[in-house]
């Protein structure tokens, strides 16, 4: 290939994501769609890993990437119980409902 | 133009049109499908670099199983259409200038080091996927076999605290 894409290519689509998740998380009164701009988040933090990885040519980015994918396998399911939960409660997940400590 | 640049560059239009999707559609459901576009375009961007165990790994669990359950939590909550307004007047407009601000703090600093990353190799040097998969499961099972086996642990616990979390007390209605 004659003309390859530079590591700071990938680097700035990956703060461009990770900033928009974080637009996400501030903007959105939905607890689902807040959890799904984390996920947005953690896949721009997993995007440049892999870029540094590739660049430096080593292996352990790659192996990171992989237990962030797991971790946020258990940390969805662990949050996806507490909003079920906080519905059964509160029949209602507005997070600005969620304002007192004791259920 | 190159056939590498021109799928980097409908491959950024996509990620952040799918992004942007996320931000604004008032249906639950059309958010998280957004999501899953966003995260297959991720995965091709793996592929580009060339990570196909990442790739893969990427649609699998996460437009596989994590939006699956997502969807599924979606279905169960009616996705309820939360009323329009918000409390704090001021949380928008402040939200969006701090993640503009982010953004351009980030991109100071990928210009700042520019010199820097330029000096690295290029990400798609030619790579032999078969010799890095091999050296990726070597280094997963023989370096990082702790790790590893932790994340099994790890799952085993989410996977029991879930079930602790949602069971119904006994004689409790609902």
């Amino acid at each position: 290939m004659a003309q390859t894409i530079p590591l700071s290519g990938y680097l700035a689509i990956s703060a461009a994501l990770f900033a928009m998740g974080t637009l996400g998380v501030l903007i959105r009164r939905n607890p689902l769609i807040i959890f799904m701009s984390v996920e947005l988040m953690l896949n721009a933090a997993n995007l440049a890993f892999v870029a540094f990885a590739r660049s430096f040519g080593v292996l352990t980015g790659q192996i990171f990437v992989f237990f962030v994918m797991t971790v946020s396998a258990a940390e969805v399911a662990v949050g996806l119980a507490l909003i079920i939960i906080i519905f059964r409660n509160k029949h209602s997940i507005d997070v600005d409902l969620m304002n007192s400590l004791k259920g | 133009m190159n056939l590498t640049l021109i799928l980097f560059i409908v491959l950024v239009v996509v990620a952040v049109t799918s992004a942007a999707g996320l931000l604004v559609s008032r249906n639950t459901v059309y958010a998280a499908l957004f999501l899953v576009l966003n995260f297959a375009t991720v995965a091709v961007f793996y592929l580009l670099l060339g990570a196909p165990f990442i790739a893969l790994a990427q649609v699998t669990i996460y437009a596989g199983a994590i939006m699956v359950l997502f969807l599924f939590v979606i279905m169960l909550l009616g996705s309820e259409k939360l009323p329009r307004g918000q409390v704090l007047p001021w949380q928008r407009p402040m939200a969006i200038v701090l993640a503009a601000v982010l953004l351009a703090e980030a991109g100071f600093l990928l210009f700042q080091r520019l010199q820097l990353t330029a000096s690295l190799t290029n990400p798609e040097a030619s790579v032999n996927t078969t010799e890095s998969l091999r050296a990726l499961g070597m280094a997963l099972f023989t370096q990082y076999l702790l790790p590893f086996e932790v994340t099994s642990v790890l799952l085993l616990v989410a996977m029991v605290g879930v079930i602790v979390l949602t069971k119904k007390e006994k004689g409790e209605q609902g």
